[in-house]
């Protein structure tokens, strides 16, 4: 067991127990935190895995920007405090881990396949265009050459966004 | 590299997610629940990135894009459906039973 | 030849100006006069012209005109088309000829009636279809035609419907006859299974090769046409329709239920007469019922006091004497529809006359505001004081009912009688069968004397003050008797046999249509000793009965109808017509009508078809849509565990 896999299992499983906490807490701003935490694990295994530029992305947008306004509305809504319990009883919690086991075992049997020969790229092939060109190059070349259009959809998309949640959380319109 | 273990690991946490919108009657917390699966989704994105090519990379930019949108709109919603029940509690918002 | 369209054509236009007539304006009797009579007499005359274009063309098979395609159906295809041959033509000029007679005797007869325009109307629409019946060159023209007379049947029956008896007598005849037709119907089926065909001509082509002689097929066929014959010419069983028909008006009963419809099933078993020459068990069903049929209907016409229902039963007799001759087959056939010619002279004279002795009742009881049965023979009495005409005219007809020469009855029926005798040289029930005819023969010259004596001799009954009004009838119901009467008396010289130096002229105009048939059946000839022994014998019959009734009948017996004791014994047995009607009402009529109000009334069409169909299939909806509203709990969470499970689902399917 290399340094390196010994990092990777240990994050793993850091995000396993943490996405677990968030899962079952009472207090909502508890939930919030610990999926913060699980989105920390998950960035550091982006890196593990040659997208560190991503993962510098994960933590300010997902965890810097979407998880602070979740808690600004758990705030400005006033339900931080531990409320009466809001899982649902031991029949309905039954249902949701069946339910939960019998897609865990779908999706596994779904990802078992490997991807075919055709479409893959040599070993070593991600680090190597990451040497030659820089951690960000890599991705945002092809983000401003091949895949333009998307990303211009995107911002607009943003903007429809923003307008809808002004509009939408006005007191009076 | 840790292909295998990698998308091991999103399956397992798409499952807890899916667990958690079941669980909870709490409507933000679902939310964030849903936050959780589209995370796992992308953690299968980088990993198979590796392998196939930076689209998935991209692509995982792009969803957290959408994320942020879907994030301000849904809590806005919520907003409102707050100031007109007064809870967020999901079993009480049934307007549309029958 | 061409203008055979014109004679039903003529009527059916005549039907149709009655009928907008009785609808638009019923009080206009002499346009519905000239119209209802005009297109008869024009009918006559036109079949006048196309029976000489015949006789000058002296063809050996029928002229068949096909007038346009009615039925093409896979491998059916029947057109609309009549034909002309020899038996058609004897049956056109006694359609149009006794009709046209009739219909100038209803004029007067029904002058004051208010139906008068519907009369006509429904009087054209039936000899249109009888016309059809007769000229049909197929098996399906002619059922348009049988079924069209049938329904002409029921509406002229009930004519005067606001009686209920008057309403029930007609739908007693229609559904009688409807049993009748259902075989009717099962042997054009087996005739088309096994020749493809249902035009006469290719059926009669194929039919000794199609069918085996004497075999189960064709005897079935046979016995199936016959059964349709029982109903619609009144036969054993379905023949008590007839009696009760006579709720109509008088020349109703002469026209459809003496001389033309009835006589329907003779004409269709002549028609087919091939077949049943294949079929000799089938031959010796049609006789033997005809036989039994002439001498079970003399039996109640002994003892009837209703001087209709006496005439009635007469017909019923009368037309097992034809169907005695059809069935014997061979050189009888042409003898059974000579009878069935004579017959209409005579039958239709009787029933007419009947209609004068009626209809001068009527007028001496509304004279005299009584309220008598002005048809029951024990009212009447020595009318011949009151209506010589009628009554010298009527002994004309009885004599020639009774078979005395040399009167046209004697010269049909002794015809008839002598072939059943020769055909029992080789099937010795052909005996038996004569038999009957003979017995019948006796019982008839009996009680048609005893008709005329009761009406026309003897005393008085009808009372005082009602003598002063009985009269003749006017001369527009005469004239037609005086016609018929000629007919009758000379009517025999049609078809005089060989034996008395005669040419037997009918039987050689009918050989084209007949000789098929005869060549098949087992010849039979008589010696001339033999012959003449017949002949004797059955004129004695005859004058035995009349003189029977001459001597054991005392007219001055008799008290009116309001005073006679009711029959008792033996004679109220006849009286009662054998309780066949009360048999049938018990072992048919009340087990139907208990299996229709118990059963599919009460259990099939409410229980199941309402009840579990309509009713059920709503209820089965109301639980589904309840089912289905049970998932619109309206619960987020609820509607999201459904997502997942349908999601599961799908993986799974994508997975296996």
């Amino acid at each position: 067991m290399t340094f390196l896999e010994f990092n990777f299992w240990a994050f793993a499983i850091l995000s396993v127990v943490a996405a677990t906490l968030c899962v079952t807490r009472r207090n909502a701003v508890s939930s919030a935190l610990w999926l913060v935490v699980t989105l920390f694990a998950i960035a550091a295994l982006f890196v593990m895995l040659d997208a560190q530029f991503i993962a510098v992305l994960q933590v300010l947008v997902y965890a810097g920007a979407i998880m602070v306004l979740f808690l600004f509305v758990i705030m400005l809504l006033n339900i931080g405090r531990t409320g009466p319990g809001d899982l649902k009883g031991l029949f309905g919690a039954g249902v949701a881990v069946a339910l939960a086991t019998g897609l865990l075992f779908l999706l596994s049997r779904v990802t078992n396949a490997a991807p075919p020969e055709a479409i893959r790229l040599p070993p070593g092939a991600a680090a190597a265009a990451q040497a030659e060109q820089g951690l960000i190059a890599v991705v945002a070349r092809p983000l401003f050459e091949a895949y333009l259009i998307p990303f211009e959809i995107t911002s607009v998309l943003l903007l429809a966004a923003a307008v809808g949640a002004v509009v939408l959380a006005k007191r009076r319109l | 590299m840790f292909l295998g273990p990698a998308l091991a690991v999103s399956v397992v946490l798409f499952a807890i997610g899916v667990a958690g919108v079941l669980l909870r009657r709490n409507a933000i917390v679902i939310f964030m629940c849903v936050e959780l699966m589209l995370n796992a989704a992308n953690l299968a994105f980088v990993a198979f990135a590796q392998q196939l090519g930076v689209g998935g990379q991209i692509f995982v930019l792009f969803v957290m894009a959408v994320a942020a949108a879907e994030a301000a709109v849904g809590l806005a919603i919520i907003i409102a459906i707050y100031r007109h029940t007064q809870s967020v509690d999901l079993s009480q918002i049934n307007l549309l039973k029958g | 030849m061409d203008w055979v369209w014109l004679v039903p054509a003529l009527p059916l236009a005549g039907f149709l100006l009655n009928g907008t007539l009785a609808l638009a304006r019923p009080t206009a009797k002499r346009a519905v006069t000239v119209i209802g009579v005009g297109v008869l007499v024009l009918a006559f005359i036109v079949a006048v012209g196309v029976v000489r274009a015949l006789a000058a063309a002296h063809p050996e098979a029928p002229v068949v005109f096909r007038y346009w395609e009615w039925i093409p159906v896979g491998a059916l295809r029947v057109d609309y088309a009549l034909q002309v041959d020899q038996l058609s033509a004897v049956m056109l000029l006694v359609v149009t000829g006794v009709g046209a007679l009739i219909h100038i005797f209803s004029v007067g007869y029904m002058g004051e009636d208010e139906g008068y325009a519907r009369y006509f109307a429904y009087l054209n629409l039936f000899v249109f279809f009888m016309l059809t019946l007769v000229l049909g060159a197929s098996f399906p023209v002619l059922f348009v035609g049988w079924e069209g007379v049938g329904l002409c049947s029921y509406l002229l029956i009930g004519f005067w419907f606001s009686e209920q008896a008057n309403a029930d007598a007609g739908k007693k005849a229609f559904i009688m006859n409807r049993i009748g037709d259902a075989g009717f119907l099962a042997a054009m089926f087996l005739i088309f299974r096994y020749t493809g065909t249902l035009d006469f001509a290719p059926v009669f082509a194929q039919a000794p090769t199609a069918f085996a002689s004497g075999g189960p097929v064709i005897t079935a066929i046979t016995l199936f046409l016959f059964l349709g014959c029982t109903g619609k010419s009144a036969q054993i069983p379905l023949y008590t329709w007839l009696p009760d028909a006579m709720a109509g008006p008088t020349p109703v009963s002469a026209l459809i239920h003496a001389a033309t419809m009835v006589t329907a099933g003779v004409y269709l078993v002549a028609r087919t007469n091939l077949l049943f020459a294949l079929a000799p068990l089938s031959s010796a069903v049609v006789a033997g019922v005809g036989a039994l049929t002439a001498l079970f209907a003399a039996t109640i016409a002994l003892k009837q006091w209703d001087i209709k229902k006496v005439l009635a039963y007469s017909t019923v007799s009368q037309l097992g004497y034809m169907f005695l001759g059809v069935g014997t087959g061979g050189g009888a056939m042409a003898a059974g529809i000579f009878h069935l010619t004579t017959h209409a002279f005579f039958k239709a004279l009787l029933f007419l006359g009947s209609g004068s002795v009626i209809h001068a009742m009527h007028h001496a009881y509304h004279a005299t505001h009584a309220h008598s049965d002005a048809q029951d023979m024990r009212n009447m009495g020595g009318l011949k004081a009151y209506l010589p005409w009628t009554a010298a005219l009527m002994w004309i007809a009885t004599l020639a009912i009774a078979g005395i020469p040399p009167f046209s009855g004697f010269f049909s029926k002794d015809g008839i009688l002598a072939a059943a005798f020769a055909r029992g040289g080789s099937a010795p029930i052909w005996y038996l069968f004569w038999g009957f005819g003979a017995l019948a023969a006796l019982l008839t010259a009996f009680y048609m004397t005893r008709m005329m004596l009761y009406t026309f001799h003897g005393p008085n009954r009808t009372g005082a003050k009602e003598q002063d009004h009985l009269h003749e009838a006017p001369w527009v119901m005469t004239g037609p008797l005086v016609i018929l009467g000629i007919l009758a008396a000379a009517g025999g010289l049609l078809n005089v046999p060989a034996l008395v130096g005669g040419g037997a002229w009918l039987e050689h105009w009918l050989a084209p249509v007949t000789h098929a048939g005869a060549a098949l059946v087992p010849a039979a000839e008589l010696s001339h000793g033999a012959e003449w022994t017949l002949i004797i014998v059955a004129v004695a019959i005859a004058v035995a009965g009349m003189m029977a009734a001459w001597r054991l009948l005392s007219p001055e017996s008799l008290v009116p109808a309001a005073q006679a004791q009711p029959e008792t014994g033996f004679a109220k047995v006849l009286y009662r017509k054998w309780y066949v009607d009360e048999i049938y009402n018990a072992a048919i009529v009340r087990p139907i009508q208990w299996l229709s109000r118990t059963i599919l009334w009460k259990v099939v069409d409410t229980g199941v078809i309402d009840g579990a169909g309509v009713n059920g299939s709503a209820v089965v909806s109301r639980a589904l849509g309840w089912v289905g509203s049970q998932l619109q709990t309206g619960n987020v969470g609820f509607y999201v565990v459904i997502f997942v499970a349908g999601v599961i689902a799908v993986l799974y399917g994508m997975v296996r």
